[in-house]
């Protein structure tokens, strides 16, 4: 599978327009986006998004074409130093052709729906001028997720891997003046901060990685480095379980695995369209493309290969459990997406690379539109809200009105119908029911755990599959079923078709998606067999059959607490007396980021002030250097003149110079007492003793 | 004549034609005397772009050479002995580049005594580029001294309100250091027969113990101007109080003499003293990195936290200069110019709005991206530019030295006696740390709610201004060049490569000869 330098046949050259496209398309609305309307904007970028489809199918097809061979497109020189020779490749095969694929398609979709959300998001929030803004970071996305899915190398993907870092900054901190209510506040300034961070504590673990890689393995390149990693790994396998551990701190960080997936909620102060784009369809599932990309490295260490399947199912278990107990609907689907997550990493750690790439395509789809369908319900309880305001029936001023809580929600399928059956489809998707695009690529993960031995993942993950089916359902229940228990669901409007359309093409494909790989066909894993090392996954009627109970269990159990009394305003949720200090936990996220506060911002912050306050600025500036050193040094000036010095000579000449200076500059001998007129005078000296004494040897 | 029109010595002396018409020109037209400034530095940027179409990169040693006998005075051999290679070429650039920008950042922030700032400022030129193109030790200590003075005063009369006391410390801090180099000098010369480096590099053969203590000596002058931690006491107080222009010239190019020092003397001259120190040097170099970038996360004054964020970078330069390896030396040469870049930038953007608003105290902004949105978006570039962003200048630099340093640390390498690959994996941790402080600056600024300034400003009838055209100009070369060492870095990479292939080789066979 090696692949050839130069692109010869199908489209191939056309590769790095998957960067040109949206770049233009961000620089076109950086300078002559202010005099297009808002139409235009949106559109102009959603049409470099699509370009970027376009040309991504044209890639496919032509890896298609060619039998599953892939090509390097060289475009430039990078970094030549020494032995360090990067350029800007790109790789064009069956992988990042899928990746490319999900990335410009869906994003695609969601400029589209931006086009719509943003033009009331901005004018629910009183600043209409930030709409072009929100198109050029998005842009900016596209093209960093297209560098970091097509580079030829660990180096030229990280550059990738941190530009979308700074995307998903910018995006979170999109409303930087406010927090996810609409106030003046730090929070979601905060919130951007906390993701860039976070995420460089994994880049740092990246970085490691490629250090490693490249003094041991000789080389960043995909290829080269995959070529010397088997005799490295039968000489000194700990090298390589070295480099695979600390990438995984890099996964943890961009995918939101235990314990960097902090970030991850708190993200979701970004616009609605950003959650579904960038922390729920693509960005997020970089770090298990990486591990994909990586397979031939993880194949040759099981002990790594153990510790990735293990993060990501612990992750998807933890996640599982604090989304039962959040009551923002946001949140919910957040700690959904940490969990799904941990379903993709489990299943590329078992070495079952198909499986989570399967489950990567399918859960873009459905997360995506449950993420967009969330924000279409958000958008029509600000209308409703609006319209209350408008029409006087205003009656709680003081309090703010979170359209984000569930608690205000309940109903809705009546007063918004369209979106109540696309968050059905979505829901059905993520729970695993058959035949929806869900069951198929979560019950691969299950069978390959399963026959591969992971007994302990596939338990883990099956509970969390149960609980994935609980939480959705309370959700469900809780947003569209029951009573209105806020005055703005009763009021709720559907929202427009530019914003539903493109949900409807997502949920098709939640529908249809797992067509892509179903059992006995294959067609993802003849796919991607062209790339790395596959093995056909086989359908167990068992493993469906359980998944399938477990999850119509939790559905159930859902519907008995919060579907058959639908919850009224005001009441506490239902399993808050039942489960008590457990539901504590699951409400507060497990204290988790208290403790890191605690254990590690914190001290960080004393360290750092202790440093500059008391090391650096009361011992070291004042005391050692005002104190220690120039004290001294006058001490020493004065009495060494006065007693041993020969007066008079030296005197004229400390009077002369004293003069000079005092003319010079009349206040600098204020702030010093005479201190520099000494100290100039000895290095005077000091010198002519020196040169003196070389003079004379 | 021929002396007058070497392209060195020109590119050197030419701002002494500005100084010499500023101190003729009559009257006191601001405007006429920021003008003759000005162009006398676009000139002397222009001869320097002359000199580099004349540079040949692939040659490895000193060219376009200018070398007149001078002093011969009881058996001294000091000559005018001018030259530029792989290491310093770069640096010039970077010197007349950041000049003419600082002058045209003073414009309307320079009110007072301007005939004597732009002398000051062309005297100070004069110094830097005699720093980087001088071949004889003797010369070099002059121009290294000389530039004291001109900043010295640059500080003292046009600086902040404890200016006297920052000008003092930097004076004599700096002094302090540079008298037991001078030492070293006169030892070398003497011995050596000849103050020219080059020839003192041929000659070689300076006993493993004399380079141990010679190495020491000039590093005490070094250290002290890089700054290396400890040593970095006078930097934040210079920093505070010295103007805009000043800071952008201390951090762009002023640092930059310490580091440079380190590879055109301290390495080449005494190379088995350079590798039996190396891991020390790492040593302190690390410590920089890790305390500067701490320090700076709890600075209250922006621009405390741009001082100290010096201490970080240039911790980073010295790390892959010790390094040995080309990863590391080259990495270390382009660091240099992306800190003059990128700290360069960052002066000028916090100078811009200092002018307005008359506070440095972070806590009193915020919330000014919605405010002024093109300072706000130029301010975001530069601050990812400094912390390291993939596809910006800053890292490029970083990771060529990070990567450079972890190799130094494998078998056979200048950090294998002590430390090993853990110096660049604590530094490493810098880069974690350069987002901490540099978010933490950005967020508190331009992020969240209004600040306090916002609604002073306001009230005293204008509010704040996004940055006007003259400002735009000023720091778009800068930006332009963040962008392009960042994607494409190889035209500067191969102006220095061969120089330093050749200095790590003579570097291999110092090691061979070790005992």
């Amino acid at each position: 599978m090696l692949l050839s330098q130069i692109p010869t046949t199908g489209f191939f050259f056309l590769a790095p327009w998957i960067v040109f496209f949206p770049v233009i398309g961000l620089l076109l609305n950086m300078l002559i986006g202010g005099r297009l309307s808002e139409k235009g904007v949106g559109w102009l970028a959603s049409g470099a998004s699509f370009a970027s489809f376009v040309v991504s199918v044209l890639l496919a097809y032509s890896v298609w074409t060619g039998q599953g061979h892939g090509e390097s497109v060289y475009l430039s020189e990078w970094m030549h130093v020494g032995a360090l020779q990067l350029d800007w490749t790109f790789r064009v095969d069956s992988l990042s052709t899928t990746m490319m694929l999900v990335v410009s398609g869906v994003g695609t979709l969601i400029h589209i729906y931006a086009i719509g959300y943003m033009h009331e998001d901005v004018r629910f929030k009183n600043d209409p001028g930030r709409y072009r803004r929100f198109f050029v970071f998005l842009n900016l996305f596209i093209a960093a997720m297209m560098i970091l899915v097509s580079g030829d190398s660990y180096m030229m993907l990280f550059v990738g891997w941190e530009g979308v870092g700074l995307c998903s900054f910018l995006l979170i901190g999109f409303w930087y003046d406010k927090d996810t209510l609409g106030r003046s506040s730090w929070a979601n300034s905060d919130a951007a901060k906390k993701a860039f961070i976070t995420n460089r504590i994994g880049d740092f673990g990246f970085l490691i990685a490629g250090f490693l890689m490249f003094w041991n393995l000789g080389s960043f390149q995909f290829d080269q480095v995959f070529e010397a990693a088997p005799a490295l790994a039968a000489t000194q396998p700990g090298i390589i379980i070295a480099i695979t551990l600390f990438m995984l701190v890099g996964v943890a960080g961009k995918s939101a695995q235990i314990p960097l997936y902090v970030w991850l909620p708190d993200a979701m102060a970004g616009p609605t369209p950003v959650s579904a784009l960038i922390h729920a369809a693509t960005m997020v599932t970089a770090g298990v493309y990486l591990i994909t990309r990586s397979a031939p490295l993880y194949t040759l260490v099981p002990e790594a290969q153990f510790v990735v399947a293990m993060t990501g199912a612990v992750t998807a278990l933890f996640a599982a459990t604090i989304a039962v107990g959040q009551y923002d609907i946001k949140k919910v689907l957040a700690y959904s997406t940490i969990s799904q997550l941990g379903f993709m990493v489990a299943a590329v750690g078992m070495g079952a690379y198909v499986a989570g790439m399967f489950h990567l395509v399918t859960h873009a789809f459905f997360k995506a539109l449950l993420f967009l369908s969330a924000g279409s319900v958000i958008l029509g309880l600000e209308r409703g809200h609006h319209h209350l305001a408008h029409h006087g029936h205003h009656d709680d001023h003081g309090e703010v009105f979170d359209p984000n809580d569930m608690r205000n929600m309940g109903g809705m399928r009546k007063t918004m119908p369209v979106t109540f059956w696309l968050y059905m489809i979505g829901t059905l998707a993520l729970a695993g029911i058959f035949p929806f695009a869900g069951f198929w690529s979560k019950d691969e993960i299950l069978a390959d755990a399963f026959r591969e031995g992971y007994t302990t993942v596939y338990w883990m993950l099956s509970i969390a599959a149960f609980f994935t089916a609980f939480y959705m359902g309370r959700q469900i229940w809780m947003v569209f079923f029951g009573q209105a228990r806020h005055e703005a669901a009763a009021h709720a409007e559907e929202s427009p078709r530019i914003i539903t359309v493109p949900l409807m093409v997502l949920a098709a494909l939640s529908v249809l998606g797992g067509a892509l790989n179903l059992p006995g066909l294959h067609t993802l894993t003849d796919w991607l067999e062209h790339t790395i090392e596959v093995h056909a996954g086989e359908f167990l009627i068992s493993v469906a059959l359980i998944s399938t109970v477990l999850a119509l269990a939790g559905v159930f159990v859902s519907w008995l607490i919060y579907g058959r009394n639908p919850l009224k305003a005001g009441q506490p949720d239902p399993l808050k007396r039942p489960l008590g200090l457990l539901f504590t936990g699951m409400e507060n996220k497990w204290f988790v980021d208290e403790g890191y506060w605690a254990v590690f911002v914190d001290r960080y912050v004393d360290l750092s002030r202790f440093l500059a306050d008391v090391i650096d600025w009361r011992f070291w500036h004042d005391w050692f250097h005002e104190k220690v050193i120039a004290g001294t040094y006058n001490w020493v000036s004065n009495i060494g003149l006065n007693l041993y010095a020969d007066q008079r000579g030296i005197d004229a000449l400390a009077n002369g110079l004293g003069t000079l200076t005092q003319n010079l500059s009349a206040s600098m001998r204020k702030v010093q007492n005479g201190f520099v007129r000494s100290y100039a005078l000895s290095v005077l000296l000091g010198v002519v003793l020196i040169l003196g004494y070389l003079l004379l040897k | 004549m021929e002396f007058l029109l070497q392209p060195l010595t020109l590119v050197t002396f030419f701002p002494l034609l500005g100084v010499l018409v500023l101190l003729i020109l009559p009257g006191e037209n601001k405007s006429l005397m920021r003008w003759t400034a000005l162009v006398t530095s676009l000139v002397t940027f222009g001869i320097s772009l002359w000199v580099l179409g004349m540079f040949n990169p692939s040659n490895p040693n000193l060219q376009l050479v200018a070398k007149y006998s001078w002093i011969q005075v009881a058996g001294w051999n000091i000559q005018y002995h001018m030259g530029v290679d792989g290491l310093s070429i770069l640096l010039l650039l970077l010197t007349t580049f950041l000049t003419p920008i600082s002058i045209l950042s003073t414009w309307t922030a320079v009110e007072e005594r301007v005939r004597d700032f732009m002398v000051f400022f062309l005297l100070l030129e004069v110094g830097m580029t005699g720093v980087f193109l001088a071949q004889d030790l003797f010369l070099f200590y002059i121009f290294w001294e000389f530039t004291l003075v001109p900043m010295y005063f640059l500080i003292g009369i046009w600086g902040g309100p404890r200016r006297i006391y920052a000008a003092i410390k930097f004076f004599l801090y700096t002094m302090a250091g540079s008298i037991l180099m001078l030492l070293a000098i006169l030892w070398l010369g003497i011995e050596g027969g000849t103050f020219s480096v080059p020839e003192l590099i041929a000659a070689g053969g300076i006993p493993a113990d004399i380079q141990f203590w010679l190495f020491l000596a000039f590093t005490a002058a070094f250290a002290i101007k890089v700054p290396m931690w400890p040593l970095h006491s006078w930097l934040p107080d210079a920093h505070v109080e010295a103007p805009t222009a000043g800071s952008v010239i201390l951090a762009g190019v002023l640092l930059k003499m310490g580091t440079y020092g380190f590879l055109r003397f301290n390495i080449p001259l005494f190379p088995q003293a350079a590798l039996q120190l190396a891991p020390w040097v790492a040593l302190f170099a690390t410590i920089g990195i890790l305390y500067g970038a701490a320090v700076s996360y709890a600075q209250a004054d922006v621009k405390k936290l741009v001082a100290y964020s010096s201490v970080s970078h240039l911790g980073f330069v010295m790390l892959g200069m010790f390094a040995l390896n080309s990863q590391g030396m080259q990495g270390a040469i382009l660091q240099m110019v992306n800190h003059g870049l990128s700290t360069g930038a960052l002066f000028l953007l916090v100078g811009m709005i200092y002018e307005q608003t008359h506070t440095r105290e972070i806590k009193v902004y915020g919330g000014l991206w919605k405010i002024t949105p093109i300072f706000g978006s130029v301010m975001l570039i530069v601050a990812l530019s400094s912390m390291g962003l993939p596809g910006l200048n800053g890292f490029v630099g970083e990771f060529t030295i990070l990567l450079g340093a972890w190799g130094a640390g494998m078998p056979g390498g200048a950090f294998e006696s002590f430390g090993g690959v853990w110096w660049a994996g604590l530094s490493a941790l810098g880069v974690i740390m350069a987002a901490i402080y540099i978010l933490f600056m950005f967020q508190r600024m331009f992020l969240g709610p209004e600040g306090s300034i916002v609604g002073e400003t306001r009230q005293h009838g204008h509010g704040l201004r996004d940055l006007n055209w003259r400002e735009i100009l000023t720091i778009l070369p800068l930006l332009i060049f963040i962008f392009w060492i960042g994607l494409y870095p190889k035209p500067f990479f191969d102006l220095m490569g061969p120089t330093v292939d050749n200095l790590v080789a003579a570097l291999q066979t110092a090691k061979l000869a070790m005992p």
